[in-house]
């Protein structure tokens, strides 16, 4: 009834919004003076605002002020940096009032894992970012929320799709063969991977497992990146863990309505660089066979035109927040309609969030509830057609009236589409439907129980639950050239996940006054089970018939997937400062995997760190410039259990697909595969050491951490080659390698200017990070190169990345391009590297991997107005150009198939005729710095009846990149550039209305 | 109070309940999968896990794309068919191709390492395939097969018996290519690391494994179709024993005429009419020349590595892929002029053996990438003797079974033999058999050849003719010491244009770097350290 009734109430504030935007002006003045609580003296700056308002004023070097409000204004804010914020009610027409000193930034509480910190009194090295820093715009995923924002954070989009995932690196990565996403907690939840072993959504159907939540219901990402601070995760902790909170009622707040909409245009920055149909009608002309010469068209068309589009993205939502006595509510709807730049791709998505937080029992038992649901219709553009339209022949036409494709010209081999040639793009995105529907909820209660007789004594029992279910489907038209010959194809996927925790600690706080000392301990059990399905999927044609020959049209199967894997964990943590000065922290956790053998299933994951807070001694007390300076040391073991396999150590078979079937006499038989196993597989641990600073200065107007830190992976999951007949398969994941991290992490956070009308905030990150394989194999060898890796687009099989000993991980292994006098590369002729005659070209050359990265952000504010940018910026990472590898060749315009190709503008310098894909030439310094948002506000502050607050922004995401890479974008995870779905440049317009 | 305690209660109750009850939920057991255990408890699942060792042959694993039994960048590329072929045609006179594939071409170049990855493929491939069939035999032991009813019982031994002869068919591809390899059998469980075995010692383990099979498997033609019999466990033995200089320094021709004799005096084989229904999809009906196949079906057998790769490589140009009952052509597969000028008459109006396309091809290969240079091969079809297409209706996946050992073959390997001066046979029967497969070529007897042109030169080019693209012409020209001397050369031989010798080490190629790595037991083969 209430929600009912609150949903009116916030229709009809709409409607009067619409109505006028009127403002009364019956104010009267209201003066006084602020001081400093500690001995009264007189503070100039401070900001005075009447609270539901955007303009206040600011005192002056009297500490006194002067302010015209209006009648409905019943209390001002006073605030100040290093001073506690503080909401007075107007009584008469003066007001005096004294701030209390703090430092503020320092008592804020943290999230940690199982429970909760006060900033100040942390020992590892953990990051939080809050919502008024996010990034700004149209932004459909939460992990993009903190693009650049912590360092040593690196935040990638795979692509420019709506909803796609990111790649996610903490501290670079700690594995080669296994998972090297972090651990992601929402609300004590912790979740399943977001992908699976080969990098897709682990949710089926939707483009990434993150987009079913709804960014907008986030209150603070907390990272959690040294090993002191992780270990408490244990198992999972590896590649360090991201807290996400989402946002809760208030105790005792005010009934308070927000409701947001975000209307954006997406753009495409840039074409990949191909011939003009001009060029290529040349090229042909001149150096093509008379058949080629006869192939040519007469039409001119931007193929990269044809598949992208503007597209129009918006994003509203609407909460209701307020306490009505103990029982603190928020409840959120969302409604997001992101259309993607390639045709025909969106995603919808409805979301729906509840946090009740009653407080109850005097005060002695706190819960926490969160209900979160997410409805998601998806379509996907057909990525194919991205590389198609790279391909496609500029002097073919789109369209053919003549054309059986649907009236899309195509190429054609006798009376059958030629199997071998480019497909139509438009008709690829046209003529294809791939849609899914997934449904995701995911909800926990929390009971923290603190005992009547015994306060000190916490009991706090979380049980959640994360559960999807997807459908989805894809149809292809048996029009579309691709699958003509099948009578079209359509076919259907479901999956069902579901993820159960159950979580319960004691928690207990002592403080000893008498020996300086305080203690907090926490002791707890936590239990999760991970279970997914899918069926077997089949995939048949639409008519059931080929066309041509009239032959009756065949169907796959895909194989039926279903698993489950199971954690049980016992964790503790010591929490001891001495004095306020000596922070302790030990914590240790054991696991129990049901991923590995009886032998081998638990592992045990201590921590042990240390912190000094150096500003609390005696002899800083005469340096008052430092607001803090915290000295912390940090070790800890954690692990990775995530394989990608949940019975890796079992021997098992599997049968094959109806179509792998083997013929006896005239009957087709099933096979049965006996699968490789390594019985004896085992954690991948972590060992990690941190040396941290905390400064702060001014009050902390400036404030900041460093860290160094090195992690050593050992027992690394690597799929390694098995010695020939001693396994089921060439190769089997287990446990051989190790891997070496480190690096240097600088944080650094400013209020440059606050004044009466003007602020200016700065954050600025910085890290620079090296990795390195130690070891790779059981017997140490030195004629092996290592394992190759980085499948490329063209040829075969063809790999272009090298995990080897010594080198980086995914470091390039490719040929040194020799060229000649005029600096250009001679087709064919690598230097002889190795000095073996030829025998083997190959060299390790430069690595995907950024040595240093950079996040820069800046807010202003001028009276109602904010201006704000956010920037990051990767260098020394290197991209192998598979676009032009593959393309910049004449071979790619011209072959004996009957069809002609287009080819990169990269042909007309190289001149290379056939590709080269070994050659570094096609591998460029990728350095960049990315404009990620610049968005411009203003606060009219409140309009209608002087109840709500309007604030309009203008956003433009991707704004601008600085880099000497040739091709599209330099920032593409994994260091290979083939034909990426492009990230669009997004402009937005933002209306946000808060009763 | 009463909530207060309800609380309590609660809390407690779930705290014991859980740390009690779940550590056994750690033991998950695999959903989708089944256990080896349940697996060999049926004789319908045996039998599947006996398809899977015949499939090894043709399949790249468990579905046609993904699932891949290696490990291997792509999955297609990788079976076992597709992998001895490319190493027994590639570096020879009868293949070329195009496609600029990791270090595919390094078959023609002949600079082949122990890094070389195609070469890797296959050599992880081979062992797959005897690791496959150890799986298979070390499951069934005899107090297993007992306790089946009699006539289970009965196929379940005969499928463990095929499953040894895949494991001899393999070990013997095996130390043809790699000479002295890692050797174990089913007594060696998983997890045990394999000692070497010099080329001898497994030529004579082979030897023993079919000598004692040729009296368990099925008589000739007695099996199912596809399944191994006498006859193909005759062939085995005829081939090792043609090849045995090779392999042990010790002549064999004797025993090859032996194994060829049992073959031919069985009566299952006679020649087909028509050399060219040999390779159609339905060349198991149309004659009975075929001893033992690897099959191939389009809808049900699908992988891009079995016939399927023969078809469609073979295919470019301007060749109209419908001739072939295929939607498309790779444009990869060519042969040199060598080959082509074994024929007299290369236009097939004389020798219908002689299945070339001209049309827009050179003869001479300037580029060995460019499919257009050299001439292209019709001689593999997915349609059958009455022009049908294949079963797949988008062209994607042959139904031709490969034939592996034919008859035709058996003749010339008893010829070869005879000329070698193995006893048991003579050269008047030679000379017979020679000319049938000629009368068979020309439809006449205008091919026949004379008792003074019968010599060896003369077996191993006709080999050329006859059993062109059909895989051994690697170890044809090894018996007959010609692969990689400068005595006999051919277009691109040695990665020149007009050949070059190449040293005698290349006669065996390198075991696989990864696994002299992985297996301290074992020595690189002479020439590649």
């Amino acid at each position: 009834m209430r929600k009912k009734r609150l949903l009116a109430r916030a229709k009809v504030l709409l409607l009067l919004l619409l109505l006028c935007l009127h403002t009364f002006s019956q104010n009267r003045l209201i003066s006084g003076k602020v001081t400093d609580a500690k001995d009264g003296s007189p503070l100039q700056g401070v900001s005075v605002i009447p609270v539901g308002s955007a303009r206040g004023t600011t005192t002056n070097a009297k500490g006194e002020f002067q302010l015209s409000i209006s009648p409905a204004t019943k209390s001002l804010v006073f605030s100040s940096v290093g001073f506690t914020t503080r909401e007075v009610a107007i009584g008469g027409e003066s007001v005096s009032v004294s701030l209390v000193a703090n430092n503020s930034s320092l008592n804020e509480i943290v999230v940690i894992g199982y429970g909760t910190q006060r900033k100040k009194d942390l020992t590892g090295s953990i990051t939080t970012v809050s919502a008024k820093d996010f990034q700004q715009g149209a932004i459909s995923t939460p992990d993009q929320l903190i693009t650049g924002k912590i360092a040593g954070v690196v935040v990638t989009p795979n692509s420019g799709q709506p909803g796609v995932s990111s790649t996610i690196r903490i501290r670079g990565g700690s594995s080669i063969g296994a998972s090297n996403n972090p651990l992601i907690v929402i609300d004590g939840v912790p979740l399943e991977n977001i992908t699976n072993s080969d990098g897709t959504s682990s949710i089926s159907g939707a483009p990434n497992a993150l987009s079913m939540l709804n960014p907008n219901d986030i209150e603070s990402f907390t990272v959690l990146k040294d090993a002191s601070a992780t270990a408490i995760y244990g198992n999972r902790a590896s590649n360090g863990v991201i807290l996400i909170t989402t946002k809760k009622g208030k105790s005792g707040g005010a009934l308070r309505i927000n409701l947001s909409s975000l209307n954006s245009l997406a753009v495409k920055t840039k074409d990949v660089n191909v011939l003009s149909a001009g060029q290529l009608r040349q090229i042909v002309n001149t150096q093509g066979t008379a058949a080629q010469k006869a192939l040519l068209g007469t039409a001119n068309t931007d193929w990269q035109e044809q598949i992208y589009q503007h597209a129009f993205t918006t994003d509203d939502n609407l909460s209701i927040t307020g306490g009505v006595k103990h029982l603190p509510y928020r409840i959120s709807l969302g409604y997001l309609d992101n259309n993607g730049i390639l045709k025909t791709g969106y995603l919808r998505r409805k979301s729906a969030a509840l946090n009740l937080s009653p407080v109850l029992l005097d005060n002695h038992l706190h819960i926490d509830v969160n209900l979160k649901g997410t409805y998601a219709d998806n379509r996907f553009g057909s990525s194919g057609a991205v590389g198609e339209a790279v391909r496609m022949d500029p002097t073919q036409p789109v369209y053919d009236k003549s054309s059986p494709y649907g009236g899309y010209f195509e190429w054609q081999q006798g009376n059958i589409p030629n199997v071998l040639s480019t497909r139509n793009p438009l008709a690829d995105l046209m003529l294809t439907r791939d849609i899914s529907t997934v449904k995701r909820s995911i909800g926990n209660i929390q009971l923290d129980y603190s005992l009547p007789f015994l306060p000190e004594l916490r009991a706090n029992m979380n049980v959640g639950y994360d559960i999807s279910k997807s459908e989805g489907g894809k149809y292809i038209d048996p029009k579309y050239a691709g699958s003509y010959t099948n009578g079209g194809s359509q076919s259907a996927y479901s999956q069902y996940r579901r993820t159960k925790l159950f979580d319960f600690y004691l928690n207990y706080t002592k403080e000893l006054t008498s020996i300086r000392s305080r203690f907090d301990l926490t002791a707890g059990y936590e239990y999760e089970d991970f279970y997914r399905a899918s069926p077997a999927t089949a995939t048949r044609s639409v008519t059931g018939f080929n066309p041509v020959n009239n032959a009756p049209a065949q169907t796959t199967y895909g194989l039926p997937d279903s698993s489950q894997s199971t954690l049980l964990s016992f964790y503790g943590r010591l929490n001891y400062s001495f004095n306020d000065r000596y922070l302790l922290t030990a914590t240790v956790r054991r696991d129990g995997s049901s991923r590995f053998g009886p032998n081998n299933r638990y592992g045990t994951f201590p921590s042990i760190a240390f912190a000094w807070k150096v500003n609390q001694e005696s002899f800083m007390k005469t340096l008052p410039v430092f607001s803090d300076l915290k000295l912390r040391l940090g070790y800890g073991v954690t692990g990775n259990q995530d394989i990608g396999n949940n019975y890796g150590y079992l021997a098992n078979y599997t049968q094959s697909t109806a179509t792998t079937q083997y013929q006896f006499g005239t009957t087709s038989y099933y096979t049965y595969r006996g699968e490789a196993y390594a019985a004896n597989i085992q954690w991948e641990q972590t060992a990690a050491y941190d040396a941290g600073l905390d400064f702060g200065f001014f009050k902390q107007r400036l404030s900041g951490s460093l860290d160094f830190y090195y992690k050593k992976t050992s027992h690394l999951l690597l799929d390694v080659n098995q010695p020939s007949l001693s396994n089921l398969s060439n190769h089997v994941i287990t446990n051989v390698g190790d891997l070496e991290n480190r690096g240097v992490e600088l944080n650094i956070n400013a209020l440059a200017v606050t004044s009466k009308d003007f602020t200016w905030n700065v954050g600025f990150n910085f890290s620079y990070y090296k990795n390195k394989i130690t070891k790779l194999s059981l017997v140490i060898d030195t004629t092996s190169p290592g394992y190759q890796t980085g499948a490329i687009g063209g040829g075969t099989g063809n790999q272009i990345q090298i995990n080897s000993v010594n080198y980086p991980v995914n470091s390039f292994y490719l040929y040194k391009q020799v060229y000649d006098q005029k600096g250009l590369p001679v087709e064919g002729v690598y230097a002889d590297v190795n000095k073996n005659n030829g025998k083997n070209l190959f060299y390790h050359y430069k690595s995907p991997n950024p040595a240093a990265t950079i996040g820069f952000s800046s807010q202003f504010g001028y009276r109602s107005w904010s201006l704000a940018f956010a920037m990051h910026g990767n260098f020394g990472n290197y991209m192998y150009n598979n676009v032009k590898s593959n393309l910049g060749t004449f071979s790619s315009i011209s072959n004996p198939n009957n069809y002609i190709g287009n080819a990169s503008t990269d042909y007309l310098h190289s001149n290379f005729q056939n590709a080269q894909y070994f050659s570094d030439y096609y591998v460029e310094n990728a350095s960049f710095v990315r404009m990620d948002n610049i968005s411009l506000g203003y606060n009219f502050g409140k309009v209608i009846q002087k109840k709500i607050n309007l604030r309009l922004s203008a956003i433009v995401q991707n704004a601008f990149v600085i880099t000497k890479y040739t091709g599209l974008d330099p920032e593409i995870p994994g260091g290979i550039d083939n034909n990426i779905y492009p990230k669009p440049r997004i402009w937005s317009l933002g209306v946000n209305l808060d009763y | 109070m009463n909530i207060k305690n309800l609380y309590k209660g609660m809390i407690a109750g779930a705290l014991m309940v859980s740390a009690a009850s779940c550590t056994k939920d750690l033991n998950r057991l695999p959903i989708v999968q089944v256990t080896s255990a349940s697996v060999y408890n049926n004789p319908v699942t045996i039998k599947e896990a006996l398809a899977k060792v015949y499939g090894g042959l043709a399949l790249s694993g468990q579905d046609v794309s993904t699932s891949p039994d290696i490990n291997a960048p792509d999955v297609g590329s990788n079976t076992y068919f597709r992998n001895w072929w490319e190493a027994e045609e590639l570096p020879t006179d009868e293949a070329v191709i195009a496609w600029n594939d990791g270090d595919l071409q390094q078959y023609h170049t002949m600079n082949w390492t122990p890094q070389m990855a195609y070469l890797t493929l296959w050599y992880n491939r081979v062992f797959f395939e005897i690791s496959s069939a150890n799986e298979f035999i070390r499951e069934l032991p005899d107090s297993k097969i007992s306790s089946f009813g009699a006539s289970d019982a009965a196929n379940i031994k005969t499928y463990r018996n095929e499953a040894r002869f895949l494991r001899a068919l393999a070990y013997w591809h095996a130390i043809d290519h790699f000479g002295n390899i890692p050797f174990a059998t089913e007594t060696s469980g998983v997890g045990q690391l394999p000692k070497q075995a010099s080329r001898d010692s497994v030529f004579k383990f082979v030897e023993s494994e079919l000598l004692d099979l040729q009296t368990l498997l099925p008589d000739p033609g007695q099996n199912e179709y596809g399944r191994a019999d006498k006859g193909a466990v005759w062939t085995l033995l005829a081939k090792l024993y043609l090849n045995a200089k090779v392999y042990t320094g010790q002549d064999h021709s004797t025993d090859c005429i032996t194994f060829c004799n049992k073959i031919i005096s069985s009566n299952a084989y006679s020649l087909a009419a028509n050399y060219a229904n040999l390779f159609e999809i339905d060349n198991h009906t149309t004659s009975k020349e075929i001893i033992f196949a690897i099959r191939a079906n389009g809808l049900t057998s699908q992988s891009y590595g079995n016939s399927t790769f023969l078809v469609h490589a073979a295919i470019g140009g301007s060749m109209d892929p419908s001739q072939f009952g295929v939607g498309g052509g790779w444009g990869g597969l060519r042969v040199t002029s060598a080959l082509y000028n074994l024929f007299s008459d290369p236009s097939g109006n004389t020798d219908t053996r002689a299945m070339f396309y001209t049309s827009g091809q050179t003869k001479d290969i300037a580029d060995l990438k460019n499919f257009n240079d050299g001439y292209a091969v019709t001689k593999f079809k997915n349609i059958s003797s009455t022009g049908k297409a294949g079963s797949d209706p988008s062209g994607n996946f042959a139904d031709l079974d490969f034939p592996l050992f034919r008859l035709g073959d058996i003749y010339l390997m008893y010829a070869e033999a005879v000329l070698r001066g193995g006893a048991g046979g003579d050269a008047a029967t030679a000379l017979g058999y020679v000319n049938a497969l000629r009368d068979r070529a020309y439809g006449n007897t205008t091919g026949e050849i004379t008792a003074t042109d019968l010599t060896l030169p003369f077996i191993l080019d006709e080999r050329g003719r006859e059993l062109y693209w059909e895989g051994g012409r690697r170890t044809d020209l090894i018996r007959y010491d010609l692969f990689t001397s400068g005595t006999y050369l051919w277009p691109w031989k040695g990665g020149i244009l007009n050949g070059t010798g190449v040293d005698g080490h290349l006669n065996i190629y390198p075991l696989a770097s990864t696994d002299i790595v992985a297996n301290p037991n074992l020595k690189q083969n002479p020439g590649y350290n």
